[in-house]
């Protein structure tokens, strides 16, 4: 039970801090309503071509459709992996646990720009051998991808692992369960929600990971934060404020529904 | 023989792939790094000597810093409604810190630039009020950069600083009261020693997370502060020089391993108690 509340000083700054957090996501607002070809507030009339453009142009919505594809495979295939792998150090305690669960973690620690050079050299090496899992191309997006964001599949799933009662995966083993039925039929279902959040966690971080694929595509595999960026970097493209604004709309309705069930719950 | 066997079932193909898809490139990256354009440590030497990159590297360190102190003290006071205000309070300060942090990194750096650029929300606003007469120049700057980074890093400093405030044991603070000490005694000497430990944590998480930041700088900064993971980018797709680019990498991934090694004996459970 909490007495001590904080002051009148720590909430007026935490007012400020609040504000400072939410001001640039409510800025993007009336900028994506200019009438103009460049980045300004509108001052006399207000315009939607920008939202237009998202809706018409084929640029974005195949960046969407890219960024959406890219999302599911890569989250499919690093939340599997990292649920095999999760399963196996909690059934097994290998002696190197620490290790391994080390390397699992490796591109989740490594500072983002370093993993995109690692990567471009993996791909451009790739490129040499075959055409589909190469630079450039969406085979080859998913794949980087799935080494960006396994490591966060990996602590999901170990988190939910250990909530679950070891005896129950004893009892199977003594009873002559086999491997695949103690993983599928004892262990799987009693971690559902944890896979499930890290399919969802790993497609969030695939679908906005931006700093290794400006290392790993150029003109084909142009995913949507992809496409974003090239409008900020030559001359801002008011689109990118529409598209933001889509975005933001869209995280601020989760967030928000999310507390507010929280808060009725609570009552 | 099997148990050593069937556990391979499991952890190999995660591990497996790690190793081709990470663990082998960055080697290949060492390789670069010593054999680009011609074998030996040169490199190396140049990284650690040309006056233009050392003066990269420590930009690079100041700008940190900077953000640093920036996103804990912000960080700390968001916490501390997050963690000790009323219901309504801290449903309010957690939207504060989870939109933004659900956000992409370029809206973020984006809503700056809308906000902050010469045409847009502040300086139109000022023009208008007629209180500048030119545009402030608050973008292309270390300023810009140092404000994007610090949006960016708060949420990244809240979650530690909170984790180590809900850990605080409310009847010491009211111990203290009871003994007559006031409200501001009591934070400064009895509650904020006692999350020294997640102050801690947070500073160096977020520096951590700071000097390998590439998006935010080189959106805000336009071109002209490069902060070191920038130079990277710069040195593999506008003026070659992979070498070098692979040198600086080794040097970075060297660096932030020897901070996140100090991280993990910061929060290791002997410093937490």
């Amino acid at each position: 039970m909490i007495r001590l509340r904080p002051g009148h000083l720590a909430t007026i700054l935490a007012v400020l801090v609040g504000i400072f957090m939410l001001m640039p996501l409510l800025a993007v607002v009336p900028v994506s309503f200019t009438p103009k070809r460049f980045l300004s507030v509108p001052t006399d009339e207000l315009s939607l071509r920008h939202y237009r453009t998202l809706y018409e142009d084929r640029e974005w919505f195949e960046g969407i459709w890219l960024s959406l594809r890219v999302g599911l495979l890569s989250a499919g295939f690093a939340t599997a992996l990292a649920t095999f792998f999760s399963m196996g150090i909690w059934m097994f305690r290998p002696r190197f646990a620490g290790l391994l669960m080390g390397i699992a973690l490796l591109p989740m620690v490594a500072p983002p720009v370093v993993s995109a050079l690692t990567l471009y050299f993996f791909l451009i090496t790739l490129t040499k051998i075959n055409g589909v899992f190469a630079y450039d191309t969406m085979l080859g997006v998913a794949l980087a991808h799935s080494v960006m964001i396994v490591p966060f599949a990996v602590v999901l799933v170990s988190v939910s692992l250990a909530q679950v009662d070891r005896r129950m995966d004893l009892a199977a083993r003594a009873m002559g369960a086999s491997l695949a039925t103690r993983v599928f039929k004892v262990i799987l279902p009693n971690i559902k929600f944890g896979v499930i959040a890290s399919f969802f966690l790993t497609f969030v971080l695939s679908w906005e990971e931006i700093a290794v694929t400006i290392f790993i595509t150029s003109v084909e595999a142009v995913t949507l934060p992809r496409l974003m960026w090239q409008g900020l970097r030559d001359n801002i493209d008011p689109a990118i404020a529409a598209i933001s604004v889509v975005l933001i709309v869209i995280v601020a309705t989760v967030v928000i529904g999310r507390a507010a069930v929280a808060a009725i719950r609570a009552r | 023989m099997t148990r050593i066997i069937r556990p391979l079932f499991l952890l190999a193909p995660l591990l497996a792939f790690l190793a081709v898809a990470y663990v082998l490139p960055f080697a290949g990256i060492i390789g670069w790094s010593v054999t680009i354009p011609e074998p030996g440590l040169q490199n190396y030497s140049t990284a650690l000597s040309d006056p233009l990159i050392l003066s990269v590297f420590w930009r690079t360190l100041r700008i940190c810093a900077i953000v640093t102190v920036i996103s804990v003290v912000m960080g700390y006071i968001l916490s501390l409604l997050w963690v000790r205000g009323t219901p309504l309070v801290r449903m309010l300060t957690e939207l504060c810190i989870l939109i933004p942090f659900w956000i992409s990194v370029l809206t973020r750096a984006f809503g700056w630039l809308a906000l902050l650029s010469n045409r847009g929300l502040l300086n139109s606003w000022l023009e208008s009020l007629g209180i500048i007469s030119d545009p402030l120049r608050m973008v292309s700057n270390e300023f810009g950069v140092i404000v994007g980074m610090v949006h960016f890093m708060i949420p990244f400093a809240v979650f530690p600083l909170a984790s180590s405030m809900r850990t605080v044991d409310e009847r010491v603070l009211l111990a203290a009261r009871g003994m007559g000490a006031s409200r501001t005694r009591t934070f400064w000497q009895v509650f904020l020693p006692m999350t020294a430990a997640g102050l801690m944590g947070a500073a160096l998480l977020v520096f951590v997370f700071a000097i390998g930041f590439f998006i935010t700088p080189a959106i805000l900064g336009g071109g002209r502060s490069v902060m070191v993971a920038e130079l990277i980018y710069l040195r593999i797709f506008q003026s070659p020089d992979w070498g070098l680019a692979a040198a600086v990498s080794v040097i970075l991934m060297v660096a932030i391993s020897s901070l996140l090694a100090l991280l993990l004996r910061q929060l290791s459970p002997k410093s937490v108690r």
